[in-house]
Order: structure tokens, then sequence, then C-alpha cells
């Protein structure tokens, strides 16, 4: 039994063949996963190494290495605060805080219906728009807390 | 000097980014040009003499660095394209992926040409989800002009471009942790020798170039090195370039300027000029967060790769940040300090190891419980990093740390005396 739908599956054989090495095929497939599951389980994880002739467990070292694979289910809208020096020049942590306050969870946390997981990321190298976040890689920019709640209360 | 946009000439007009805006205002002529009347040697020589240097950070002449490629062609050559900008303060890259993708594609065709490579690798940074949506359709555009794809232009040079995500992590900027990354591993870097022009992706000649350096070679291709290095202050510092100024200013953007604009004017006249009348300039980076503060005492120098070093920093990758009379030292070395342990990649003790300890002192003395001896501790253990890393990371932390140590000492030692922050502006951690 194939651990991704059948779409996926061949998705992930065409990238086989894109690249003069398939080992190369590893991050994008790893994002096609993400992409239908939400998240890379240690099933996927031995998935994609059968596809790519690697071990499981060097898959999940790479797995691990990156900050956009997510082991875990994050909510159907993912938050994330850019924290870095630019950001926070401009006011971030304020932005932050009042994140944390209307969501009731702190940065790296879940709110328990699934519906929001906020995350404070490194530089996302926009810091002419600071203070930033993204939503599912949507970025809103020049954000102050009166923004923030504007950009809550449209998503559901 | 207000010379006209050359890097940022269709930034701004309707659909910039779409092959049709670019043709209309004389868009791939330069590589047509090249295609017809250079041999890839020529071209390799014309960029040399332009006398470009790379825009990535290190500033090493591109011309020479693609002059490393062994002489034999027993081996397929790579180029891979640096777009994972991800250094703390810069933001160009993305503006050229985004606005002007197709100035950056006709560079990148044109150096192929010159280094004689058929297939290239746009390495773009995972958390540009609209820069990927735009370079991949102008990858498509591209192919169906006829600009990319097998003998362009009737010219019998054939080229791909494949574009490849990252997924997360700075050191995969460092041009071998970004080989790894593309060949689908862990973004560890690999210690050099051997360099990537001889044995680079897959074991093959390979070139990396930034986004920004490519862009320029398009200025080459379509006006010639003489003109190019009439630009900026020659003969080693010229052309244009983009600058990314953020922080404590009325308008953060990315400026452009012939290299040598002076950093004052660059502040007071393009970026609008301090965000607080009351809050006088304290210091400005410079040059992205792995380089060295400059207080406002040193401001006043010109914005390029030889000024820059006289003056005790570097021009990096042109990420200015400015800081206010209201920035506390302590705070925004720690703000730094957090980003480097958390984007460190475990390979070398010293930099594993020493980014840690170095929030923890820097924490230390933020919350006020530090100690005078934790001030000369934190030069100690950078010192310690410095030089002793695989790759020029150790040397991204050690460089600020070092400086903003220095530089503020008192500050620092301020911390110390008080038991807390004496600058008392907005939190920076």
């Amino acid at each position: 039994m194939s651990a991704v739908r059948e779409e996926t599956d061949r998705k992930i054989d065409e990238l086989l063949g894109t690249f003069p090495r398939k080992g190369s095929a590893l991050l994008p497939a790893l994002f096609l996963i993400q992409e239908e599951k939400g998240f890379i389980s240690p099933d996927s994880m031995e998935y994609v190494a059968g596809k790519l002739d690697v071990s499981p467990v060097f898959v999940a070292g790479v797995v691990s290495f990156y900050t956009m694979f997510y082991t875990r289910p994050v909510g159907r809208h993912h938050i994330q605060i850019c924290r870095t020096l630019a950001c926070a020049l401009r006011g971030c942590r304020s932005v932050l805080a009042h994140l944390e306050q209307r969501l009731g969870v702190g940065a790296g946390e879940t709110t328990p219906d699934g519906k929001f997981s906020l995350e404070a990321v490194e530089c996302l190298g926009a810091c002419d728009k600071a203070p930033l976040i993204q939503i599912n890689g949507e970025e809103y920019e020049l954000l102050d807390p009166k923004k923030v709640d504007e950009v809550l209360d449209r998503l559901e | 000097m207000a010379s006209e946009p050359l890097l940022l000439k269709n930034v701004g007009i309707a659909d910039s980014w779409t092959i049709d805006s670019y043709l209309k205002s004389g868009g791939y002529e330069g590589l047509k040009r090249v295609l017809r009347e250079f041999e890839p040697e020529a071209f390799a020589t014309e960029v040399k003499n332009a006398g470009l240097r790379g825009r990535g950070g290190a500033g090493f002449p591109t011309g020479v660095k693609w002059g490393f490629l062994p002489k034999n062609k027993d081996k397929p050559r790579y180029l891979c394209v640096n777009a994972d900008e991800s250094e703390p303060g810069t933001f160009k890259d993305r503006l050229l992926i985004e606005e002007n993708p197709h100035l950056v594609l006709e560079g990148i065709i044109a150096s192929c040409f010159a280094i004689e490579c058929h297939t290239a690798f746009f390495y773009i940074r995972g958390e540009f989800h609209k820069g990927y949506r735009i370079f991949k359709r102008a990858v498509e555009e591209a192919y169906e002009k006829g600009l990319l794809g097998k003998n362009i232009q009737k010219s019998g040079f054939d080229l791909d471009v494949i574009l490849y995500r990252g997924a997360g992590a700075y050191i995969c900027g460092e041009e071998t942790a970004l080989l790894e990354s593309l060949e689908g591993k862990r973004g560890l870097p690999r210690l050099k020798p051997p360099f990537p022009a001889l044995v680079g992706l897959y074991g093959c000649p390979t070139i990396i170039n930034n986004v920004e350096t490519l862009a320029n070679v398009t200025l080459i291709a379509e006006r010639g090195a003489e003109w190019y290095a009439s630009l900026g202050r020659p003969p080693k510092n010229t052309g244009p370039k983009l600058y990314c100024v953020s922080g404590h200013v009325k308008k953060p953007g990315v400026y452009e300027a012939e290299l040598g604009i002076p950093l004052m004017e660059l502040i007071n006249e393009r970026a609008g000029g301090m965000l607080h009348a009351d809050r006088p300039l304290k210091a400005v980076v410079p040059g992205g967060s792995s380089m060295k503060i400059l207080p406002a005492s040193k401001c006043d120098v010109l914005m390029d790769f030889d000024s820059l070093m006289e003056a005790g920093s570097m021009l990096g990758s042109a990420g200015v940040m400015v800081m206010d009379s209201g920035t506390c030292m302590v705070q925004a070395l720690l703000n730094l300090a957090r980003f480097y342990a958390h984007e460190s990649c475990g390979q070398c003790t010293p930099c594993r190891e020493g980014t840690g300890w170095l929030v923890k002192i820097l924490e230390r003395l933020e919350s006020g419980n530090g100690a005078e001896s934790d001030v000369d501790l934190l030069s100690d253990v950078a010192r310690k990093v410095e030089g002793h890393t695989i790759c020029p990371f150790g040397e991204a932390i050690a460089w600020p740390v070092q400086s903003y140590a220095a530089v503020f000492r008192d500050e620092y030692l301020e911390h110390v005396k008080r038991r807390g922050c004496p600058v008392g502006g907005p939190s920076l951690v």
C-alpha cells in the first residue's frame, strides 16, 4: 500500500527524472508529501526513502534539518512572524504579544481547535515591510495590533 | 549622483515581471548581442574587464571566479544561482525575482553561454513563495520564446534552467551547503579545497553566483564592459548596486545607486531620514547582520567594497540596518545571537557550542545578572569561534559580537553596573 495518493506518487516519479541525479528529488518530494498530508510522518519518510533508494533514517535527518518540514500537524492557518533584528527594530515584539494574547497560545503552539498555529521564525527577507507575518505563505506587512486583528477577522 | 535606474529599470511599471513587458523595454537585446558577436571565452573576458564583483557578500570578481573552471570539458558543468537570500537585513534579490525576473534570467543565460554550461539550477529560498511562482512563470515564458531550450536564437547554444526550492535553512546560502541541499541532503558546508569550480554539484565543475550578480551580467551584455567599468568608483568598485535599508528610517526599501554612494545620503535622502525626530542615529550595520557595526561617528563612509573595509566593516549583502538612540545594543546582539544559534548547522563544535554560549552570556547581561568579566568573555568566545569552522558562519557570528561589545563597551558595562538596561527603548528580544 502506498503511503500517498496516486497523484502524489506519480508526481514524485516524474521528479526522479527531472534531475541529473535522483537524490536531488528528495526536497521537492517532501514538499509534495507535505502538501498532501500537512506534515511528514515516519510512514511517509519510509515511503519516500524507498522511492529514492536511501535509508529512512537519511530522510529523517533531512526532514529534521529544514525548518519548513513539519513532523506534526500544524493549524489550518499557520502564522509565522519574523522575530529577527530588522523586524524587532520596527516593533515585532508587540505584534507577537498581541497574537499570543488573541489566540491564547504561545509561539510554537497550536490552538486546541486546530485552527491556528503560531510560530516565531527567523528573518523572512522582507525587512522593508517590517513587522511582517506569513500565513500559509501569504505575506501581511507593516503590521500593528489593529491590522493583525483585521487580518485574523477575515480568516475562518 | 542621481543616475538612471539600471537594475530596477522595469520595477514599478505594470506587469514588470512578464516577458512582454520586459521585451518592450529592450529586454534580451543584450543576450542576442552576446550570442551574435561573442565567443564564450570572449564574453567571460568582457565580464572580467567590467570589474563586476559578486553581489552575494564576499565581493569576489565574477570573471575571475569563472576562470577557475577546468579547461577540459569531459564532465558537465553547472551554474547554480544562489537565490537563497537569508542574511538578516537583506531583501534585494527578492525584489529582483518578484519584479524584474527576466533581467536575472537574461544574465543567467548569458553567463551560462560564457562558461559553456547547459544546465543551470535556480536555488530559491523556500519562504519566497511569490518569488518562486513568478520566476517559474518567467522560465516558462523564456522557453516559449525560444530563449531557453535547444539552439537558443539559432546560436547552437542549449540551456535548461531548473528551479529548486530551499526548505528553511540560512546556512544553505553558503555555496557548498547550497550544493549539498541541491543534492537532496542536509545543508552541511563542505571543506574547501576542492573548490566548487573543480568539484561542485554531483562532483562536477560548478559556478555559484548570486541573483544580483547575474542581473549585472545582463547590463554588461547590453552595454559592454567599458561603459560598465565607468560606473561607481573605478577601477575596483564598479557598477550599480542595490542597497536594502531597514530599521529606524522613514522609508525602508531597496535603493539603487552606483557603488560608492555615501551612507548618510542613503539614509537621509533616499530612505527619508530617521524615523523619530527626537531619536538621532546611534549605529548602522552596513552589510547584513554578519558584518561589523559602525557607530554614528563612523557613518561618514562610502558604500562600496573597499571603503567599508577601510572603515572596519564590509559591504557584505548591502543590508543596511539603521538603529536610533533608543536601541539597546545588548538586546540587538542577543536578538542576532539567537538567530545564529538557531541557524548553526551543528557540524563544527566551536560554532555549534559557541553560539549557544554567546546567547547565555548575553541573556545574563540583558537580564541584569551579568558580571563585568562577561563583556570580555563575549569577545573571548567569539575569538575562539572565528577561523575555527569549515565555513564563514563562524566569522558571521564572531564579527558582530566582537564589534558590538567593543564599540559599545561602556553600554555593556552599564548593564552590569545598573543591573539592567540603561537605554530603555522598546524590547528587541
